[in-house]
């Protein structure tokens, strides 16, 4: 799998993280590598199968609609440095 | 002093569980300046605890130490990472509930790679060290529980360790150092509380100096959980009995002292065995497991953005994606970017079905090829890793694909979320070698039973 700098900046960009240039130098032969390797599936046919989310079947679990006991609002915010009137405060949206 | 018997003197009162408790946080310090073992030594909740030890418990006055990335209440939990600095979780992890519940004692937090993501655990957090195996300074602990394996190697006194395994987590560094270690079936203990590196891969297990001390914890952290949707409501099976063992014909190209040390423990055992073959596990486990490990480990790690709990900046005035960009950049390792990296690549649109899809598919033919070998046979058995404990310096040359393929013979049993058991069979050059028993779901009892094949 080929892979340039535009792809792997747009990746980091999705993921964000701002990649400097030093760093894009050493992994774009890496993460090539790598996928040259996953390619190794491409050898086996999968056509009919199911994918396994789960390495054992599981079926969907639904709490009863009751409320419940639950962190207070104080408690909540114990481990947080940015926070305004009992809410979290993050940088601007908009 | 064994595990049981210990427990036993407890109740007997022969023992003081604070005198215990004292000198293992005290060894726990000490060993730390050289090993770097801990993250996090929890000495006043370890007091607490040792204070207020349920003597009816089956786990009364046990000393435990615990992988960092399982959440233990007011207790610094990182999972080894610089992101999540200063984070203590407002809950126990269910396991630590259960645990305490039965008597033990809480000592600490051990180092890992961060977020579990490595195999030799070098790959540490940004601020945090890498531990030295117990019987070599020079050589790794394997990875990712390092620090659970070498204190458990090192300690003098009655003690074992909750670690976690996601593709062979446990194994490996409990072959690297000499210990039992055991990962149960996927789903079989509750991973809530636990720092998720993928979550349809992870497993608390449990780490011993032997194999009998791994099982009285398996005793005691099962159980369904309805705090996480993938836990079992299935108990393990009763029935223990082997009758047949097979050896992975394709695990034994490993080096050949690793194999007749392998050889030489079956036969003084009287173990009797087959060879079995697993061509699909052999040939594409450890790109099925690593394609879906990172691809849920990159959603896993977008919640850690400056937000909420651990590392965080003054965020007046600062624009969000930059924000959160800046945070990632500066607090994540190199690995666990590598990781993002990859996992976010995987899923993305155009590229999802040739690898995340695919993997997933092929974890099923895997899972189907191991379920038609147990019906052959009640355990299979091949060398845990292909090679003893590395030295850090040979271990730094290796490129991240090299790092990845020592996994070869762990991420088969992981990826299909098969109970298996590490066991110390010897020694080459004075470091470990592991041999690593499988069995089928929810058959831990047969592992327990690998010394009484009839």
């Amino acid at each position: 799998m080929k892979i340039n700098k535009e792809i792997l900046l747009k990746v980091a960009k999705n993921a964000r993280l701002d990649l400097n240039d030093e760093e894009v130098k050493e992994l774009l032969p890496q993460i090539e590598e790598v996928l040259e390797h996953f390619s190794n599936l491409d050898k086996i046919d999968t056509n009919k199968v199911k994918p396994s989310f789960q390495p054992i079947e599981i079926k969907n679990v639904f709490r009863k609609d009751k409320s419940g006991m639950c962190l207070t609002q104080d408690e909540i915010l114990k481990n947080v440095k940015n926070k305004k009137d009992g809410f979290f405060k993050g940088p601007k949206t908009i | 002093m064994e595990v049981n018997k210990y427990i036993n003197d407890v109740k007997d009162g022969k023992v003081s569980v604070i005198k215990t408790v004292k000198d293992i946080l005290k060894e726990a310090n000490k060993i730390n300046k050289d090993y770097n073992y801990f993250n996090n030594i929890s000495e006043e909740l370890a007091l607490e605890l040792a204070d207020n030890v349920n003597l009816d418990g089956k786990l009364a006055g046990l000393p435990i130490s615990i992988k960092d990335c399982i959440c233990v209440r007011d207790v610094e939990s990182t999972a080894g990472s610089k992101i999540l600095n200063g984070y203590k979780p407002l809950f126990n992890a269910t396991v630590i509930d259960k645990l305490i519940k039965e008597g033990a004692v809480i000592i600490g937090k051990t180092s890992q790679d961060e977020f579990g993501f490595g195999s030799f655990n070098v790959n540490v957090g940004l601020d945090k060290k890498i531990p030295k195996n117990p019987l070599d300074k020079e050589r790794v602990t394997g990875g990712s529980s390092g620090g659970s394996a070498g204190f458990t190697r090192l300690t003098k006194h009655p003690h074992v360790s909750i670690s976690e395994s996601t593709g062979g987590s446990i194994a490996c560094p409990a072959s690297f150092c000499g210990v039992a270690g055991l990962t149960p079936t996927y789903g079989l203990v509750s991973r809530y509380g636990l720092i998720d590196y993928a979550n349809s891969l992870d497993k608390i297990g449990v780490m011993g100096k032997n194999v009998s001390d791994t099982k009285l914890v398996l005793d005691v952290i099962p159980g369904h959980d309805e705090k996480d949707s993938t836990s079992l409501k299935e108990k393990v099976k009763e029935d223990s009995k082997v009758k047949k063992v097979g050896i992975i014909e394709e695990s034994l190209n490993v080096e050949d002292k690793i194999k007749d040390k392998i050889y030489e423990y079956l036969d003084s055992n009287n173990i009797n065995y087959v060879k079995i073959k697993l061509p699909l596990t052999n040939k594409f486990s450890l790109d099925s497991y690593y394609i879906i490990a990172m691809a849920e480990a990159s959603t896993n790690l977008a919640k850690l953005s400056g937000m909420r709990y651990g590392v965080e900046e003054d965020v007046e005035g600062k624009n969000f994606n930059e924000y959160f960009t800046k945070i990632r950049s500066e607090n994540f390792g190199k690995e666990a970017k590598r990781r993002i990296i990859l996992g976010t690549f995987t899923r993305m649109a155009g590229y999802r079905d040739a690898y995340y899809l695919k993997a997933m598919k092929v974890r099923r033919l895997i899972i189907e090829e191991y379920k038609k070998a147990f019906q052959k046979v009640d355990l299979l058995v091949s060398p845990t890793m292909p090679i003893t404990a590395p030295k850090l310096t040979d271990v730094n040359k290796l490129k991240p694909i090299e790092n990845y393929m020592m996994d070869i013979l762990t991420a088969g049993p992981n990826l299909a979320g098969l109970p298996h058991l590490n066991v110390n069979v010897g020694y080459l050059h004075k470091m470990p070698i592991g041999l690593m028993f499988i069995a089928d779901y929810l058959n831990e009892n047969k592992l327990y039973n690998f010394e009484n094949v009839i």
